[in-house]
């Protein structure tokens, strides 16, 4: 078992929106980047991954395992973080682990009250009086301690500080040291993903429309600037996207170096994954 | 071994690393047969991809300076003097391309790139 998470032509329906042909495939102790607008289907996915949704088609492998037939022991090995907390509010941090010791059979109290520390979160305090970053922080914690191979994030980062944010990317490094764990974390904020994730997928309206390594589309992609002129005489098989503003042309081309070699036109940047979104949602061919 | 990585430079950051081993095993910084942190080690100290460094040490492999055991790591490869010196020429030719550029673009003429060379290097030790 190469790939820790694989999913093949995952459909899904609902009332104006569609999830269509989804394809996923996650190998070992990687990290995987799921981006793309809000509404774009990312959390669909997730609970389809998860089976906490129903009537979706397609195959979902986890460690090599059909998700619904092995529902209980693939999730022995998951952490997970969703969007909405899942804990009563009038819990305690130290509830969670009495809890949590019944779930999991693998639940490491020692490593949970050892985040708590490190995120000088209060155990004895109701999840209610913490604040949005703190119960982000509590179930990130929560999802890591009973040593999972694989990490599902939903948003993980959204609502932490700089610093958390921070604190919470070291985690996640720290998580793939051992080389059998992998991540699978859905954000809009990509400045988190630009430099940790080692695959980006990016989803618009229900469907993959790009999957690549982080290394092709930062480092090989790039972003030409250039004039009316010099957009003319582009061959149009030589870029993927372009957007018209009023005083240059912006190109998405998939390779700077050999766009330079092919062209007279300096200005070509590397892309940040902010860009990227903007010109592939945005942009025309 | 100082690793020190630009996120503004246009230089990949695959290309940074790389150099920066260059540099440490010209410097003699790292010796001949001396281990190099495991990928995912300077993935996570750098706050990169493992991607990134896996990139990094495959091309550092392939151009010769390291070599990989599988299940141990990777580690300097037997010093190649010649293949050093030829990698900082290219380096300095980029830097020659661009100096030439810029003279023809405003009309500075070779002597006087030479003359400043000469003037900025100083004696030769």
């Amino acid at each position: 078992m190469e790939n820790i998470l694989e999913v093949k032509n995952l459909c899904k329906k609902y009332n104006g929106f569609e999830l269509q042909n989804i394809n996923i495939t996650l190998p070992k102790g990687m990290i995987m980047g799921f981006i793309g607008e809000n509404g774009a289907g990312k959390t669909t996915t997730i609970k389809a991954i998860l089976d906490i949704i129903k009537n979706y088609t397609g195959e979902i492998k986890i460690f090599g395992l059909d998700n619904k037939k092995y529902d209980k022991k693939i999730k022995e090995d998951i952490g997970v973080v969703l969007d909405d907390m899942f804990f009563p509010e009038i819990l305690t941090p130290n509830d969670i682990n009495t809890i949590m010791k019944d779930i999991y059979k693998n639940w490491d109290s020692k490593l949970y009250f050892k985040y708590l520390t490190d995120f000088s979160l209060p155990a004895n305090k109701a999840i209610k009086t913490l604040s949005k970053g703190m119960r982000k922080k509590l179930e990130i914690a929560t999802a890591i301690s009973h040593h999972p191979k694989l990490l599902i994030l939903d948003e993980p980062t959204a609502g932490l500080d700089p610093i958390a944010r921070n604190e919470v990317i070291d985690i996640f490094q720290e998580f793939i040291q051992n080389e059998e764990c992998s991540i699978f974390i859905s954000s809009h904020i990509t400045t988190d993903l630009e430099h940790i994730a080692d695959y980006i997928t990016f989803i618009n309206n229900g469907k993959i429309i790009l999957e690549k390594t982080r290394e092709e589309l930062l480092e090989d992609y790039g972003i030409v600037k250039c004039s009316k002129e010099d957009f003319e005489k582009i061959d149009k098989k030589d870029f993927i996207k372009y957007k018209k503003s009023k005083y240059e042309y912006e190109i998405l081309v998939e390779n700077r170096k050999a766009f330079n070699k092919k062209y007279d036109i300096n200005t070509i940047d590397k892309i940040t994954l902010e860009e990227l979104m903007v010109l592939m949602i945005k942009g025309e061919k | 071994m100082d690793i020190i990585i630009s996120n503004s430079s246009n230089q990949p950051i695959f290309e940074q690393i790389k150099q920066s081993i260059k540099k440490a095993i010209a410097t003699d910084e790292l010796k001949e047969n001396e281990m190099l942190p495991s990928i995912r080690n300077l993935a996570q100290d750098l706050r990169i991809s493992v991607m990134t460094v896996k990139r990094a040490y495959d091309e550092l492999e392939q151009e010769g300076f390291i070599k990989t055991i599988h299940g141990k790591g990777s580690l300097v490869a037997t010093k190649n003097i010649e293949l050093l010196k030829e990698e900082q020429m290219k380096e300095i030719e980029k830097y020659i391309d661009k100096i030439i550029l810029i003279s023809k673009s405003s009309n500075i003429s070779k002597k006087e790139i030479l003359d400043t060379f000469e003037y900025l290097y100083g004696e030769e030790d």
